[in-house]
């Protein structure tokens, strides 16, 4: 009874969350009729596809899951839901289980009570005698190093789990993946002769061939120095901007987080400290300091004008304007950028005479502490757009600033994704 | 030169060790396999017992074979109640003799090869939707092909060479249990030293062009 109640208030904070996040225009719209079709072109390859219970039918898109697993010196016990599509990231310092908890969703670790529902389908239920094996699960798995079969060229590689799973309407076909990945020069080679980054490339493109509902990355650039990781984000954007399944991306590096992710679950010492969309939780300040000095916000804009002769653009959001250097993209595109805490200051009067360009209109909404002493970490609202902003504890008290303070949050750099 | 009896008792060392080899493999795979991934207690007693024929005397090995198989023995007693007889002294018999004593030979390279490619390559191929038999031949096979190949080169080579096993279980008849190694033991007892080199030289010659494959083929084993 107490697990059910539980559960309806997850969804219903699941789904405050979903309607404040496309408010705050951050996640991609949510298609749900186009859901619905893919969910029934779909083949099961093995037997009836195991539905929910009525309790948890009730909101059928989305991931479900919930797992508990005890290891000597090491306990997980992780429950939370997110949307039915976009990049939802794991997020947590080594050793918070992220790993663990990816592997459980992909049935390759055995929880001794866990439940996993993707878009309606059931693919765990401990507690009915449900577990599908990981064969059986419709997935796609990243793994962090290379995991390509060293016996296999690039091209039979791809075909392996292609070969293997159904057919679906929306599957994507071999030529598609290939180019969205840009591989068709390494089809005949063997994975011995790939770089590193070629190889992550191979192996995304071979999970996106096994006609996943799910797509799991298990930190799958952090084998990978910074050129090479640079190298295959884009690739990481551009499934972002196609797929239409869940993703759950395991990481440490907020650079990732922030530029990827949709929507975030932070995990501490095997729980869940946070979930929830990811401009939201970025700014919440009640959280352990698990961004610590990377604690900022990130903002969706839209390039709203170029200034050629200054060589600036001007990205438009919820709250204001930023000016950025000139972006060779066109009006109107979206664009993904990262406000640092550290990089934002306060000012109660409007600073004219400011070398700073970027100077919003924001209000405070709380203050908390940081792990350092010296300094607080503001919360504010300029239109609607949270920001964060890090000044010292003596700024804070000589400023006499307070929950309500309007005031003007001067941006000294806005780090730009895509 | 050989004989026509010699040449007999080369085929039928040839077939034994054939048929003994497919056995070996046959039934070898799936124990060493389970000794890599179980996770079972009994793992260390089982390998145990595998390992047994490497330090055991074939004559040990032989006479509780010829107690367990004989028409007294509980094996014996069954293959009688199947109507297949009693298995010593058949060609049968000295194949479930050298089955069991080549056994470590196919198991060991085998488990060696399973344990060197870890579990990654499994959870791949499971995420990719093969099914642990699927990937067993898709994946195992092809990237532990160098251990399948030392442990059918060395399970072949091992029941060619076996002697004592053989005498014990076998005994020493014509076209049905008299295999080379015996047969140069009855050409040595004959005083007929001519023939018996000849035998010897065909089973010497064979050992080191085993040997050489085995290297050939296989560098890294060859380091060792």
């Amino acid at each position: 009874m107490v697990n059910r109640l539980k559960k309806t208030l997850d969804k219903l904070v699941l789904r405050m969350g979903r309607q404040g996040a496309s408010g705050g225009g951050q996640m991609p719209h949510y298609e749900q009729g186009k859901h619905a079709s893919h969910r029934q072109n779909q083949q099961p390859y093995q037997g009836a596809v195991i539905r929910p219970e009525p309790a948890e039918a009730a909101n059928p898109s989305g991931l479900k899951a919930r797992f508990k697993i005890n290891y000597p010196g090491f306990d997980l016990d992780i429950n939370f839901a997110v949307p039915g599509r976009g990049i939802t990231a794991l997020f947590g310092h080594s050793g918070s289980g992220k790993t663990t908890c990816l592997r459980a969703v992909a049935g390759l670790e055995r929880a001794v009570d866990g439940y996993l529902e993707v878009n309606g389908e059931v693919w765990q239920d401990d507690r009915r005698g449900v577990f599908l094996p990981t064969h059986q699960r419709a997935l796609g798995y990243v793994f962090q190093e290379a995991s390509l079969f060293a016996h296999l060229s690039v091209r039979d590689n791809l075909n392996y789990g292609l070969k293997r799973s159904a057919a679906s309407a929306q599957s994507i076909v071999f030529e598609q993946a290939v180019e969205w990945l840009d591989i068709a020069a390494l089809l005949a080679r063997r994975p011995e002769r790939l770089s590193g980054g070629e190889r992550q490339r191979v192996a995304i493109a071979r999970a996106l061939l096994a006609k996943p509902r799910l797509l799991l990355f298990d930190e799958p650039l952090a084998a990978l120095d910074l050129k090479r990781k640079a190298e295959i984000l884009p690739y990481l954007e551009r499934l972002h901007d196609h797929l239409d399944i869940p993703m759950l991306y395991v990481s440490h590096s907020p650079d990732e987080v922030a530029r990827l992710a949709d929507h975030l679950v932070l995990l501490a010492e095997g729980k869940v400290a946070a979930a929830g969309p990811l401009q939201e939780t970025l700014a919440r300040i009640d959280l352990p300091a698990a961004f610590a000095d990377d604690a900022g916000v990130v903002i969706e804009a839209v390039i709203g004008g170029h200034d050629d002769q200054n060589h600036l653009s001007r990205l438009d959001f919820g709250g204001g304007a930023l000016f950025v250097t000139r972006q060779a993209k066109a009006l109107g595109s979206r664009l993904r950028c990262r406000i640092h805490a550290r990089d934002v200051s306060l000012n109660l009067e409007r600073a004219d005479n400011s070398s700073i360009l970027n100077i919003i209109q924001a209000r405070i909404i709380a203050v908390a502490d940081t792990d350092n002493p010296a300094n607080v970490l503001v919360r504010l609202d300029a239109s609607g757009t949270p920001l964060l902003a890090r000044i010292t504890r003596r700024s804070w008290y000589s400023l006499a600033l307070a929950p309500n303070t309007l005031l003007w949050a001067q941006i000294k750099a806005v780090a730009l994704f895509n | 030169m050989l004989s026509e009896a010699d040449l007999a008792t080369l085929l039928l060392t040839l077939k034994v060790a054939s048929i003994s080899t497919i056995l070996l493999l046959v039934f070898g795979t799936p124990i060493a396999w389970w000794l890599v991934r179980t996770p079972s207690r009994w793992r260390g007693v089982v390998n145990t017992l595998v390992a047994l024929p490497l330090v055991l005397p074939p004559t040990v090995l032989g006479f509780y074979l010829l107690v367990l198989m004989g028409p007294r023995g509980p094996v014996g007693q069954l293959t009688a109640q199947l109507g297949l007889g009693t298995l010593p002294f058949t060609f049968g018999g000295i194949i479930v003799a050298s089955v069991l004593y080549s056994l470590p030979f196919v198991v060991q390279p085998l488990q060696t090869a399973f344990a060197a490619i870890g579990a990654r390559p499994l959870e791949v191929a499971a995420t990719l939707r093969a099914n642990p038999l699927d990937t067993f031949f898709s994946v195992v096979v092809p990237l532990t092909r160098h251990g399948f190949m030392t442990a059918t080169v060395l399970g072949f080579a091992h029941t060619v060479g076996e002697f004592g096993v053989v005498l014990m279980v076998g005994g020493n008849i014509p076209d049905k249990t008299r295999v080379v190694s015996v047969q140069i033991y009855n050409h040595v007892e004959a005083m007929e030293y001519a023939q018996a080199h000849w035998l010897a030289a065909c089973l010497l010659v064979f050992a080191f062009a085993v040997l050489l494959l085995l290297y050939g083929l296989n560098p890294k084993q060859g380091k060792h």
